[in-house]
């Protein structure tokens, strides 16, 4: 039987009793009176008109420090594994990276040749020129900050210029969005999040389609896709480019089963996505190509279609 | 500060530390086991120190928990405060119980918490699953008792009143 809570105890002799018996104050009912309408005010302040974020970043500010605090054992953890390798487990390591750093340089020679013929056969055609893409390494702070979304807590803010909207890819692939930006850190929205859905292509016909977050780790799920369409299990999926919100040209996922029932209107497809999404430390933001147009094309239509965006 | 209360500060690290352990990274497996940790933190202090700790201090910390998980400004501060107001309600009759049964209780409180977070999740975005839910009620429950005597040892420790 566990100790029986002693009253006594609890309430300090020294002190007047009374005054623990009885609440100063306002009452218990006011309080919670009050403090719900300040919560629900704050509610619909934070989801209907996006007024509250200037007290958001505010107190993450307050709470930055202890962010990265709460990295510390993680860090160290990191630390202690790089120190304590093995001379060979290195050196292995670094065969590989060397072998793999040849076979990339090779890939680049050719890449170089290609950008300048792409860049040349723009100006022919006189559309927008693509111009080299921005890109920022973050590091995760946090993963899974609320346990029912898939975002991440990354350790670049608006001080480095991140916005809302940003993508964020990895070695591998598109990774997700930035949802909210603070002075020193913002949260991504990862692909996988079930609030989440991008335009994408599939890479060998060209097929357009929504890959939406499923809420589990490496699905997506490509609805409203008729039972008779050209897609196997294996094709790739890249970014579209609509919408302006991703690059065009990266690689989102695989398809990975493709279940058709006739009784359904559409097949119901699963793809795993091509980024670790948890497996890595670090990340890459990305500021989309500044596409500058020439002159006699007009404004480039992404950036029309946000002006109008922001008009309303 | 009102006369004859001491240890403010202790009661801050208490509320700090329960922030630090809810957003401190774990493993997938770990992570859906991962107790509400302010919120046990919160239950303890409004029994201990009803005239003290109460629906205000609820609300506050609820507002770094928004925060820190990113959701919805308010959201965990209602839940919060919410639990905060039961526990003062209820707190001459939960001092009484041994500490298993005060566990069932955290248990109902808990579940509380978790109805109005996942009520207005529902409302603003997409309802959470109960397994989840449930999985963080029975933890945080079946790591009361430990916690209980370690808040209470700090507050007998250092006279907090």
């Amino acid at each position: 039987m566990a100790p029986l809570y002693n009253q006594d105890d609890e309430c300090n002799r020294e002190d007047p009793a009374v005054k623990q018996l009885f609440l100063q104050g306002p009452s218990v009912n006011t309080r919670l009176l009050l403090v719900s309408v300040l919560s629900v005010s704050l509610m619909v302040l934070d989801h209907r008109f996006h007024h509250a974020d200037n007290l958001r970043s505010a107190l993450s500010v307050l709470i930055y420090p202890f962010r990265y605090l709460m990295n510390v054992p993680s860090d160290v953890g990191g630390w202690a594994t790089d120190t304590f390798r093995t001379r060979r487990g290195m050196q292995d390591e670094l065969d590989t990276l060397r072998t793999q750093n040849e076979l990339l340089r090779a890939d680049l020679q050719r890449l170089t040749f290609l950008q300048t013929e792409n860049l040349h056969l723009r100006s022919l055609l006189d559309s927008s020129k693509r111009i080299g893409q921005k890109v920022l390494i973050a590091e995760i702070l946090t993963v899974d900050l609320d346990p029912y979304k898939r975002q991440l807590l990354l350790s670049k803010g608006e001080r480095d210029g991140v916005y809302v909207g940003q993508p964020l890819i990895d070695a591998r692939g598109i990774m997700g969005q930035v949802k909210t930006v603070t002075p020193f850190t913002s949260t991504a929205l990862l692909i996988t999040d079930p609030s989440h859905a991008l335009p994408v292509m599939i890479n060998r016909n060209g097929m357009r389609a929504i890959a939406e977050g499923t809420g589990q780790e490496n699905r997506l799920s490509l609805p409203h896709i008729p039972n008779n369409a050209d897609v196997q299990v294996g094709d790739l999926l890249l970014t579209s480019g609509l919408g302006c919100v991703f690059p065009a040209g990266y690689p989102v996922g695989e398809i990975s089963e493709i279940t058709t029932d006739p009784s359904l209107p559409f097949a119901q497809i699963i793809a795993k996505p091509s980024a670790r999404l948890n497996h890595n430390r670090e990340v890459l933001l990305v500021w989309p190509e500044q596409t500058h147009t020439a002159s006699a094309t007009g404004p480039n239509p992404c950036q029309q279609y946000q002006q109008a965006e922001q008009t309303p | 500060m009102k006369q004859g209360q001491q240890g403010g500060w202790y009661i801050f690290l208490s509320f700090l530390a329960g922030l630090l352990l809810t957003s401190i990274p774990l493993p997938g497996w770990l992570e859906v086991l991962r107790p509400e940790w302010m919120v046990m933190a919160l239950i303890y202090w409004c029994l201990a120190l009803p005239s003290r700790v109460s629906v205000g201090y609820g609300w506050i910390a609820g507002l770094f928990l928004d925060v820190a998980r990113d959701s919805l400004l308010g959201q965990h501060a209602l839940a919060m405060s919410v639990v905060a107001y039961l526990t003062i309600t209820l707190h001459q009759r939960i001092r009484n119980f041994p500490v298993g049964q005060q566990a069932g209780v955290v248990f109902g409180l808990v579940a509380a918490y978790f109805f109005i977070i996942a009520w207005v999740m529902g409302i603003s975005d997409h309802a959470p699953n109960f397994s989840g839910i449930l999985m963080a009620s029975i933890m945080t429950a079946v790591l009361w008792p430990p916690v209980f005597h370690a808040l209470r040892f700090l507050r007998r420790h250092f006279h907090i009143r």
